[in-house]
């Protein structure tokens, strides 16, 4: 059996602007022809990539943001073309990169269902014979002929995901498209999804959520600055990417900028990430364990309410929470000149398996911020995708505290 | 599985895609119906709009100059019909050029998102506005019974083929102008003027004898709306069409066809990239 994708030595490259325009207007191109040209950089978006897919695969690719994922999934899809390398593929192939493309708000639910599902390639017969399934899957049949403006939100994803549900092309290549929609209705989904890759189709599917890419699929590639970093079966690849140097975050930077920050009352001269005695400042913690946070600083003047205190937020910068060291203490600080170390322990159990950042909060009371909202570090973490391993999913909102539960029958 | 469904590679050699056309061609459909619907759904007086414009311009210049012009250049129709049909088919270039301009624009979030020929959203585009030119035809046919024109009935066949000159005029124009505006959006600024402009270059509001024999009576039968208007209007006035007098502008038409098709295909590949 020949593989139904043959991905060999795939490349592109994206030309970086470095006045960073967003695109070009007839003047510059004008001026351009008579001044010396914009600095231009070239960047490999992907970099010789080859990995072959056999029909009924389900092959999750995987690495962080800005590694290259939705580059191959674009130019799998056509949107885009390679700059070098090419694509043999052995089926109809059909994309999802986002559910409901092609939505118009103008237009009414039955008209949206025939407008997007012929976008993505359907035949109008087909999605008439697939009409009443498409309908019943959505849970809209009430707003059928309603204009999709008045929708919901998540009535909209129904419907987008309930067309995309019933493409009956060989190769689908699905992006991110579950992180959205209630719980009920993502796991609704990855039900179809799931039943949609053991009905032999082929699937390449992209996600930062390892617990849908394991449940799903068989095998992974895991992408790292363009290049294929590793291919295989799925466990191997997740375990490669959680390990330490996956997360080779920027902190070594952060902090060296945080060091060299100087205030007339103030300065940092060290902060470590402690996991079981060793510094994880690069590397990501288990949240199955309780870490420190060890600052080490030195008060250059006495200093009346002094606080050091961190806010943990999560990455799109929702504050989780604020804690201060002189929280325990019924009064304010009274800081004499010298070196100081302050260690909080952030406890097990509380921190979901994801990324947060630490923001320094350090301050004066009632007189000014020292360092506030300016200087953070990364914190990633791995550990459990839940906390029962029977599912597959990570828990809804921004902690996982482990809570005790006492159920008993009646 | 052993035949080979597709294949992905650099660029391409050059070719018009017609085939793949073909196989999207319910997307033709699709995208002309949305935009239709979604026209008339938007505006209070929906499809009454389509009507009105040209009827309006007809009004206007019938009381600015169709005195002057229809005594100076003796006119065998009305002037009110001689403008109206002028500008029945000039719409269908014009809305047809400046929607197809700024479609692919328009549509950006999907061509970033999903793959289908690019050529079905301009085409498209100008579909819409042979939709807006059936139903002002249809008030047409009153004004034409008020005036008591008569339509010569063995030339109605141009009617069919002066549309698919305008469309074809439109379609050469509108792909490279897609492609162009993609890349430079100043294109967007410079349409409305640059179709105004044509506007007074095409013998819509006066005949092309006003202009007399000088170089400005060429440069006006180059015009790609030149044949279509003398064919449409070859039905209402009997005038007999000497092949001679309107082959430029059907050669320039196909010229710039020829333009805009290859322009758009060497391009189109790296749309995503760019909107």
């Amino acid at each position: 059996m020949k593989p139904i994708l043959e991905i060999s030595k795939l490349s592109k490259k994206f030309k970086i602007n470095h006045e960073h325009q967003p695109y070009l207007s007839l003047r510059d191109s004008l001026t351009n022809l008579f001044t010396s040209k914009t600095t231009t950089e070239d960047f490999w978006a992907l970099n010789d990539v080859s990995f072959n897919v056999m029909p009924g695969d389900t092959v999750g690719i995987i690495g962080r943001n800005g590694a290259g994922k939705s580059t191959l999934l674009k130019i799998l899809s056509k949107i885009t073309p390679p700059t070098k390398g090419k694509v043999i593929g052995r089926g109809r192939i059909a994309s999802l990169l986002e559910v409901g493309t092609g939505f118009h708000p103008e237009l009414t639910g039955r008209e949206n269902i025939f407008m997007n599902g012929s976008i993505l390639g359907m035949k109008k017969n087909e999605i008439q014979k697939n009409f009443d399934a498409i309908v019943d899957f959505s849970g809209v049949e009430k707003f059928l002929d309603t204009p999709l403006k008045h929708y919901s939100s998540g009535m909209q994803l129904r419907l987008a995901f309930a067309v995309a549900a019933f493409l009956e092309n060989e190769i689908l290549i699905i992006d991110e498209v579950l992180a959205v929609g209630d719980a009920e209705f993502q796991k609704k989904c990855m039900g179809k999804m799931g039943e949609v890759s053991k009905s032999g189709r082929t699937v390449l599917f992209v996600s930062h959520n390892m617990g849908a890419v394991k449940n799903l699929c068989k095998y992974g590639a895991l992408l790292k600055n363009g290049k294929l970093e590793s291919f295989g079966q799925i466990e191997n690849v997740i375990d490669k990417y959680v390990n330490k140097e996956e997360f080779n975050n920027n902190n070594e930077l952060l902090l060296n900028q945080l060091t060299n920050y100087s205030d007339e009352h103030f300065k940092i001269n060290d902060f470590k990430i402690v996991q079981r005695n060793s510094d994880l400042l690069s590397n990501p913690f288990d949240v199955r364990e309780e870490i420190e946070l060890e600052l080490n600083y030195s008060v250059l003047k006495d200093v009346y309410g002094l606080r050091i205190g961190y806010d943990i937020k999560t990455t799109d910068e929702q504050i989780v929470f604020r804690t201060f060291h002189d929280d325990a203490s019924p009064q304010m600080a009274d800081f004499k000149k010298g070196d100081y170390t302050s260690i909080v322990t952030i406890p097990a159990k509380l921190l979901l398996p994801k990324s947060y950042k630490i923001y320094f909060s350090i301050g004066i009371h009632n007189i000014r911020w020292i360092v506030y909202d300016k200087f953070y570090i990364d914190l990633s973490s791995t550990g459990v995708v839940g906390f029962n391993t029977a599912y597959g999913f990570l828990h809804e909102g921004v902690i996982m505290p482990f809570l005790n539960w006492k159920n008993t029958k009646n | 599985m052993e035949k080979i469904e597709f294949e992905i590679k650099p660029q391409s050699k050059f070719n018009l895609g017609v085939k793949e056309l073909w196989e999207y061609r319910e997307l033709f459909y699709f995208f002309t119906w949305r935009d239709v619907k979604v026209k008339y759904k938007q505006t209070f007086l929906g499809v009454l709009w389509a009507i009105f414009q040209p009827i309006l311009m007809t009004i206007l210049f019938t009381l600015g100059f169709g005195k002057m012009i229809a005594t100076q250049t003796q006119l065998s129709i009305p002037y009110p019909i001689f403008a109206l049909s002028g500008f029945l088919l000039w719409n269908i270039f014009s809305s047809g050029l400046s929607n197809a301009g700024n479609s692919m624009v328009a549509n950006a979030n999907i061509i970033k998102k999903i793959y289908f020929p690019r050529m079905i959203i301009p085409i498209s585009a100008i579909l819409v506005s042979i939709v807006d030119f059936i139903m002002a035809f249809i008030v047409f046919i009153p004004v034409m019974l008020y005036y008591k024109t008569t339509i010569i009935w063995q030339s109605i066949y141009l009617i069919p083929v002066s549309i698919f000159l305008t469309v074809l005029a439109a379609f050469g124009l509108g792909l490279f102008l897609s492609a162009l505006n993609i890349k430079y959006r100043d294109f967007r600024y410079i349409l409305p003027f640059f179709i105004q402009a044509l506007l007074f270059a095409t013998p819509i509001i006066y005949p092309i004898n006003i202009t007399g024999q000088g170089p400005f009576n060429w440069l006006m039968r180059l015009n790609p709306m030149y044949a279509p208007i003398e064919f449409f209007r070859s039905c209402f006035n009997g005038t007999i069409i000497q092949l001679i007098d309107i082959t430029p502008s059907i050669v320039c038409s196909l010229c710039l066809l020829i333009v805009g098709v290859y322009y758009f295909r060497k391009t189109e590949n790296y749309f995503a990239d760019l909107v």
